[in-house]
């Protein structure tokens, strides 16, 4: 086994629609949401096919290399493991959403009408993949369309498909820079904004924009406290002097000439 | 005058006893069926009317308390100490109701302490959290003093004034951390966040638009408890402020109008669009009108001027985190109006806010005693001893 980090390499022209993928992943978190209702990713719906015309995208966390949400998240209950899963510690979370309102690609949810609320999310199968197995998804894929392996062999793989049939593919591996890169990387037919991906995304991280703010605080403390310390220091010996020098001084009174 | 006054009290106190009435049992409702039993609050929205006014709102609002302590104890400018308390009343009580606001908001509000042990200093949540811990207990610190007075604790009394000092420089950098990384939160959602709004900027903007919302706060309010509470206006002192409120007005709307060019999306202020309605409302009611109200010497100078003047900038604010946090992200989420539920809690916080102010304004020494209401010369004097 190689600690290298793990990606998928979703590919759409491949994707007949079948949805083993969502049912796999139903059973590998014991969640009990009936296949046909599933129309969005929900508390109990992890990922899920939608539908395009005749092209199928599967929805499912990315999994980013420098993700949004662990960098918002102000209790570190979001993490990016080093194997490549983005997991959730329920324990630590406040409930905050953050994450869901930062997140790119609106992935986390919400239990909403739970009592002792989490975030719900695809976990790459971080329990299974820690078992030697391939996320349950991965493996029930009857087309490959999802497959499963470390992300520089999908990377190398992703672009060996777009050289080999340049016709059959929109020439882009979506996830390979987008917010700093991801785990989860797609090939597509048709250009990814007709697929309704979140674009334009920036090559970034964008946990780089808070962090330009942020970097910022030790300044405020520093060069802050002490230019108010300056000030206080100053005023104070301004109204010392002006007691000293008697009440007419602080009036102005003296430009009269009447100094006492 | 008494029995006129009597029934208004009745009102008043049946509205409160209305409002908190209304507000618990919906936090019952929320406590023992989840956030979705009593909020429009859903995946694809996840911030409401919770967080953009219970917490932006609030949290701007009470700016008045760090603005006029720096005023009063670092420039030394004594003549603004009458309203020192005020201000400081009002931002501690304004601080307590963003955490109650926070306890209903957070899906498990029993973790809200985390923060303080399980650390991510890249999160821009995490910094508030702590700044937000901190100021409200400097803000309480600071409030004690009235309350050690009051006790005639002499000894508690010394020691906070010894520390005073250093409570107001901590108490403006937190403020100013925290005020402004408000603004940062929405750093992380370019994507998101309509142009209008999304600006790398939107720290500084936060920032100065809480000042200028503390200070019409301080006069709103000083309008409001000396109508209440039957006390004169510090007229003098309310002119300088709104004097002070029509500058960081002008710096304001310079700053987002420059921001607005330098990005290029100046035109979409123009447009027929949901959002550049908002933005007028938000930049000319709030911000513009209220500086021109301001500039005419004649209105800068009667209270009811400053008064309607501050009301707008008040107003404005509140529109602007609306406009951030609400319909700056409609487009790309999805149209959301707050649920009854919400708006009933936003409204039983609003009504502890005044119910507390009313009692302590009454038991304790917040307002300097009352001969103050002689003209502005003894003023001076009295504040000597």
């Amino acid at each position: 086994m190689s600690t290298q980090p793990k990606s998928m390499l979703i590919d759409i022209t491949r994707c007949v629609g079948c949805g083993a993928c969502t049912e796999a992943c139903l059973q590998a978190h014991n969640l009990s949401t009936n296949v046909d209702d599933i129309k969005e990713l929900s508390a109990g719906a992890l990922t899920y096919v939608s539908e395009h015309g005749d092209l199928y995208v599967r929805k499912l966390c990315m999994h980013c290399l420098e993700p949004t949400c662990t960098s918002v998240c102000p209790v570190a209950a979001l993490k990016k493991t080093p194997e490549g899963p983005v997991v959730y510690e329920a324990s630590r979370c406040i409930g905050c959403r953050y994450c869901m309102q930062a997140c790119p690609f609106d992935v986390p949810r919400y239990e909403w009408d739970k009592v002792v609320p989490g975030v719900a999310k695809c976990d790459f199968c971080a329990t299974r993949q820690a078992q030697g197995l391939m996320p349950a998804c991965a493996e029930a894929c009857p087309e490959a369309a999802t497959v499963f392996g470390t992300r520089e062999e999908l990377l190398a793989e992703a672009h060996r498909r777009l050289e080999a049939d340049p016709d059959s593919y929109y020439p882009h591996v979506f996830g390979e820079h987008e917010v700093g890169g991801t785990s989860m990387l797609f090939l597509s037919p048709v250009s990814f904004d007709q697929l309704a991906f979140p674009l334009p995304l920036p090559s970034e991280a964008l946990g780089k924009r808070t962090w330009a703010s942020l970097s910022h605080v030790p300044d405020v403390v520093t060069i802050g406290g002490a230019m108010l310390l300056a000030i206080w220091w100053i005023t104070r010996r301004r109204a010392e002097v002006a007691r000293v020098e008697g009440p007419g001084a602080s009036n102005g009174d003296h430009t009269g000439g009447g100094h006492a | 005058m008494n029995g006129i006054k009597k029934p208004r009290f009745g009102f008043w106190s049946a509205v409160f006893w209305i409002l908190v009435g209304f507000g618990v049992a919906t936090g019952i409702m929320r406590f023992t069926r989840g956030l979705g039993s009593v909020t429009n609050l859903s995946d694809t929205f996840p911030w409401g009317l919770w967080i953009g006014f219970d917490i932006l709102c609030g949290v701007g609002l009470a700016a008045g308390g760090f603005t006029i302590t720096a005023v009063v104890y670092l420039f030394h400018l004594e003549r603004f100490r009458p309203i020192v308390r005020p201000a400081i009343l009002t931002a501690f009580l304004g601080y307590l109701l963003v955490v109650v606001g926070l306890l209903f908001d957070l899906g498990r509000p029993w973790n809200i302490w985390h923060p303080l042990i399980m650390w991510n200093p890249h999160s821009v949540m995490f910094e508030i959290a702590w700044c937000v811990t901190l100021y409200t207990t400097v803000l309480a610190l600071e409030f004690s003093g009235m309350v050690f007075e009051k006790l005639g604790w002499t000894r508690a009394v010394n020691i906070q004034h010894a520390v005073t000092i250093p409570l107001v420089i901590l108490g403006v950098i937190l403020s100013t951390l925290h005020q402004s990384s408000l603004g940062a939160l929405y750093l992380i959602v370019p994507g998101k966040l309509h142009p209008l709004w999304y600006t790398e900027r939107l720290p500084v903007i936060f920032w100065l638009s809480a000042v200028c919302a503390g200070l019409a706060m301080v006069i709103v309010e000083s309008r409001l408890s000396a109508r209440a509470l039957g006390r004169h206006l510090e007229v003098p002192i309310i002119r300088t402020l709104g004097r002070a409120l029509m500058g960081v007005l002008g710096v304001l709307a310079v700053f987002r109008l420059r921001d607005l060019a330098a990005r290029g999306v100046m035109g979409l202020a123009f447009h027929p669009s949901y959002e550049a309605a908002l933005f007028q409302v938000e930049f000319l009611l709030g911000i513009v009108l209220p500086f021109v109200i301001l500039l005419v010497p004649r209105m800068r100078r009667s209270p009811k001027g400053l008064y309607v003047a501050s009301l707008f900038t008040v107003l404005g604010f509140i529109a602007n985190r609306l406009n951030v946090s609400i319909t700056g992200l409609e487009a790309s989420q999805r149209h959301y109006i707050p649920a009854v539920g919400e708006v009933l809690v936003t409204a039983m916080l609003v009504a502890l806010g005044f119910g507390a102010f009313k009692l302590a304004a009454k038991y304790l020494p917040v307002y300097p005693p009352l001969p103050n209401v002689a003209p502005p010369g003894t003023v001076t004097q009295l504040r000597s001893k």
